[in-house]
C-alpha cells in the first residue's frame, strides 16, 4: 500500500531543522574571573628573619619606609 | 595592611640607571631580562623627565585577569607575584600590561620558546620557602621578608624612586610637593629638591 504523503517525513524532519535555528541559545560567554592555580606562598614574616612576629615585621618596614623621606633625615 | 607601591618622582631622577643596575645584581637576572628600567621623555631636550619603570603591582591587574593558567596572584600586601611552574610562556601577560613589565628569557620567540615569564617581585621572592634557593634561582632575593624595600628604591641616590606602604609614600610625595612650590623653576634643583626648612617659612 502506497502512503497516501510520501513527503511528509521529511517535510516534518526539514520543518523542524528549519525551527531550530528560531530557538538557538544566547552564545555570550560570561567570562569569570579564575582562581590562583598555583602554589600557595607563605607571608614576608614567616619563617627566617622574623619567625613569625608580624608586629616587628611591619615596624621594621616602617622604618625603612619612613627613612626614605631624606628631610626627615637631614634636619 | 600595608599596600605596596612604587612611586618614581620624574623631578628628580637623573636617569643614572642605579635602579637597574640594582635590581640585575640584587635578583641575579639573566641576559635579556630586564625587570626594571628608566625611561626618558624628550632626551636631550631641556626639561627632559626620566622615569624608572617596573611591575607597578597593580591593584586591579590586568595579568592576572588574562594569565590562562591562573598562576598570577596578589599577595596580601598588594604585591603582584606570579608561580613559575605553572606559567607556559603564553605571553598575554605581555600584552596585557600596560608597562612592558612582564619579561621573557628568550626573548621575542615563538609560544613555547620564550621561556617561564619574569618580573619584578617587588623583592618579595615568590611562591616558594622564604629565603630557599628555590626561591632565590626562581624569583630573587626575598628583602621584604628581611624587613627590608626593594633594593632598586633603596639604592636610588636622588630619592627619586619610592616604595612602600602607599599611604606612607604619598605623606612622603605630599611633602615634597609643598616643598617645591609650583611655578618656581621649570626645572632645576630648587624644583627637585625644594627650599630649606627655613627658607619654606
Amino acid at each position: 500500500m502506497k502512503p497516501r504523503f510520501p513527503l511528509r517525513l521529511p517535510a516534518a524532519v526539514a520543518a523542524l531543522l528549519l525551527l531550530a535555528g528560531c530557538s538557538e541559545e544566547p552564545q555570550v560567554v560570561q567570562y569569570e574571573q579564575g582562581k590562583y592555580q598555583g602554589k600557595a606562598d607563605s607571608r614576608p614574616w614567616e619563617g627566617g628573619t622574623f619567625n613569625g612576629d608580624k608586629a616587628a615585621w611591619e615596624r621594621a618596614l616602617h622604618e625603612r619606609v619612613r627613612s626614605q623621606n631624606e628631610y626627615q633625615r637631614v634636619e | 595592611m600595608a599596600r605596596m607601591k612604587f612611586l618614581c618622582d620624574a623631578e628628580r631622577c637623573i636617569e643614572c640607571n642605579g635602579c637597574v643596575t640594582a635590581c640585575k645584581n640584587e635578583h641575579e637576572v639573566p641576559w635579556g631580562v630586564n625587570r626594571r628600567r628608566v625611561v626618558t621623555i624628550n632626551d636631550g631636550v631641556p626639561g627632559e623627565r626620566s622615569m624608572s619603570v617596573a611591575c607597578m603591582h597593580c591593584s586591579d591587574a590586568p595579568c592576572i585577569a588574562v594569565c590562562p593558567t591562573n598562576v598570577i596572584y596578589h599577595t596580601a600586601e598588594g604585591v603582584v607575584l606570579h608561580d613559575k611552574d605553572g606559567c607556559i610562556g603564553c605571553g598575554y601577560c605581555f600584552y596585557a600590561c600596560p608597562f612592558g613589565a612582564p619579561q621573557f628569557p628568550n626573548g621575542p620567540a615563538a609560544f613555547g620558546a620564550r621561556g617561564k615569564m619574569d618580573k619584578c617581585t617587588f623583592c618579595a621572592g615568590g611562591p616558594e620557602e622564604n629565603h630557599s634557593e628555590a626561591e632565590f634561582e626562581k624569583y630573587g632575593r626575598n628583602r621584604l621578608a628581611q624587613g627590608k624595600l626593594p633594593l632598586c628604591a633603596e639604592m636610588c641616590s636622588t630619592k627619586a624612586l619610592l616604595a612602600g606602604d602607599a599611604a606612607e609614600l604619598s605623606d612622603i610625595f605630599r611633602e615634597r610637593a609643598l616643598r617645591r612650590g609650583k611655578g618656581f623653576e621649570a626645572w632645576g634643583w630648587m624644583t627637585a629638591y625644594g627650599k630649606d626648612k627655613e627658607e619654606a617659612k
